[in-house]
């Protein structure tokens, strides 16, 4: 097979706290091919939004290596980073807070096209222009400012401001879980038909399962810092083999595969697992 | 089926705000009996929370003008207000949806749950009541009960303050809970506990439960009858299985074609470690 697009190896991430520090992220592997859907998955702590931070270089991973088509971005500088900044681009959990509510989504969109050396600002606002179009909102969004949009129409802005950037890996950090379940189902389909299309690499993390099932190949479990189960996702979640996955799949509910009524004995997932 | 814990008839909530008089609930009727777990589901903005605050009676007055009725029993709290102080609390109680704000930062769970007590008996003493703080604790499982008494809410889970929350909703021994998301900011595991309490609890004592839920698989489980919501109104309401199962509404429909699929699996484990 060929060189991976992302290549993680032995990723560890540690925080200071006081008294010593806290190890979020524990000697976690795993890889993604060009054009491949790898998601993440996990609850509250597991470290899997560490993850994504590290992989954008948010921060500075404690150890291991981040391979980017072959070069390690792992231990670059701030400096040595930022040309390729541009190549590995974030979409944000949380659409209230991640957009600058002062500028209009166009100059929103516009603003990482600067950043990569597009001098003529006409270029700029057009190049943006195309981009709220291809994510699905009305040339009427162009001037508006990100109050005057719903949590949908904002995570469509932070996606069309990712691809800005032309990036080769896009990274969703819980880009969907703010949203009501209608609105979610847009923009995982938005998701889908950027990729049929351009063939970007993405890396979804998401705490929900059928989520990861719609929009991922592959799929990394992860509890505590560390990856417990990982594989093709429709294998993980047909027959999942470690206790905590199990637990994870049967507290997934699925309105329309659920048959009798109000089961007495649901099972409290937390007693399974072990510690 | 014996007379109703609660019947809404025709409720309408207007709400004042900035922009005008808004109509956030607009003429719902339902009735929750003993033992019976009746789920208003929506989207954001349906008024589906405006209603379970409104059967509370906890809309600002100055902002907020209701009509039609709500009766616990024979009380109607909107025509007669000042009912509200002996329903709310111990006829009925509210299960908070983000259990990480709901209690006070500065005072230990017991503090608080013998306050939650004593409203409700007056005449316990402190180490009654304290004893009765326990045993709600127990009832609600959480784990060295009385070790948790000297706790502050920060030094415990999101899972574990929520249990704390439904021990102080049950400590005014009331016939029915209102639960607001009561499971929306937890994660699937911890979720998976609290509806597996409610639903232990219902078993055990019969409590009605009116529950408000963005998702179609919490009211799926819990649920006997669920009524969808949408801009104020009940677009569909019957039996739960029918309306997941048959949906007649459109928009129902959509919700449900909304949400990802999980298909079937391997609950047993019979396949696992073997099939390869």
């Amino acid at each position: 097979m060929t060189t991976p697009l992302l290549d993680v190896r032995d990723l560890v991430v540690e925080y200071h706290v006081r008294g010593g520090s806290f190890r979020a992220v524990d000697t976690v592997s795993f890889t993604v091919h060009k054009g491949r859907t790898l998601a993440i998955v996990g609850e509250s702590g597991c470290g899997k939004s560490t993850i994504a931070c590290a992989i954008v270089r948010l921060l500075k991973p404690s150890s291991g290596q981040i391979l980017l088509d072959g070069t390690d971005i792992a231990p670059l500088s701030e400096r040595r980073m930022r040309p390729l900044r541009s190549r590995v681009q974030m979409v944000f959990q949380d659409p209230y807070a991640s957009l600058d509510p002062h500028l209009s989504a166009q100059d929103i969109v516009a603003e990482p096209l600067r950043l990569r050396g597009v001098r003529s600002a006409a270029e700029r606002r057009a190049t943006a222009a195309e981009l709220i179009d291809r994510v699905g909102l009305p040339s009427s969004a162009l001037e508006r400012r990100p109050a005057e949009f719903s949590g949908g129409q904002r995570q469509r802005i932070g996606i069309a401001r990712a691809l800005a950037s032309s990036p080769e890996l896009l990274v969703c950090d819980e880009a969907t879980s703010a949203l009501d379940v209608s609105v979610q189902a847009q923009v995982l389909a938005l998701l889908e038909d950027l990729q049929r299309d351009t063939g970007l690499t993405c890396i979804v993390i998401s705490h929900n399962l059928g989520v990861v099932r719609q929009i991922s190949a592959d799929v990394v479990v992860m509890r505590a810092g560390r990856v417990v189960e990982s594989g093709p996702t429709a294998d993980v979640l047909a027959a999942p083999k470690e206790p905590y996955t199990r637990a994870l799949r049967r507290a997934a509910l699925d309105p329309t595969a659920m048959t009798g009524r109000k089961p007495r004995a649901f099972v409290t997932a937390r007693e399974e697992i072990p510690a | 089926m014996s007379a109703a814990l609660l019947d809404v008839v025709d409720l309408q909530v207007e709400l004042i705000t900035a922009g005008g008089v808004v109509r956030a609930v607009d003429g719902v009727s339902f009735t929750i009996g003993e033992g019976e777990t009746v789920t208003v589901i929506g989207e954001s903005g349906s008024g589906k929370s405006t209603t379970a605050m409104a059967v509370l009676g906890l809309l600002p007055d100055d902002l907020a003008v209701l009509s039609g009725s709500v009766r616990f029993g024979d009380t109607d709290v909107i025509a007669e207000p000042g009912a509200l102080r002996a329903v709310r609390g111990r006829t009925v109680s509210l299960i908070p949806q983000d259990p990480m704000t709901a209690l006070s930062p500065v005072h230990t769970i017991g503090r608080q749950l013998v306050e939650a007590v004593r409203l409700r008996r007056p005449e316990l003493a402190k180490r009654d009541a304290e004893a009765r703080a326990v045993e709600l604790l127990d009832l609600v499982h959480v784990p060295r009960s009385t070790e948790q008494l000297g706790r502050y809410p920060h030094q415990l889970s999101g899972g574990m303050l929520q249990r704390v929350l439904i021990a102080i909703a049950l400590a005014g021994e009331p016939r029915l809970l209102v639960a607001d998301e009561p499971t929306s900011a937890l994660d699937v595991t911890v979720q998976a506990g609290i509806l597996g309490l409610l639903l232990e609890l219902q078993e055990s004592t019969g409590i009605g439960i009116l529950m408000i839920t963005h998702d179609l698989g919490v009211a799926r489980l819990v649920s006997d009858r669920i009524h969808v919501m949408r801009d104020g109104r009940f677009v569909e309401s019957g039996d739960v299985e029918a309306v997941v199962d048959h949906p007649s509404h459109e928009y129902t429909r959509k919700l449900l074609s909304a949400v990802p699929v999980l298909g079937p699996w391997d609950e047993d484990g019979t396949a696992a470690g073997g099939d390869r």
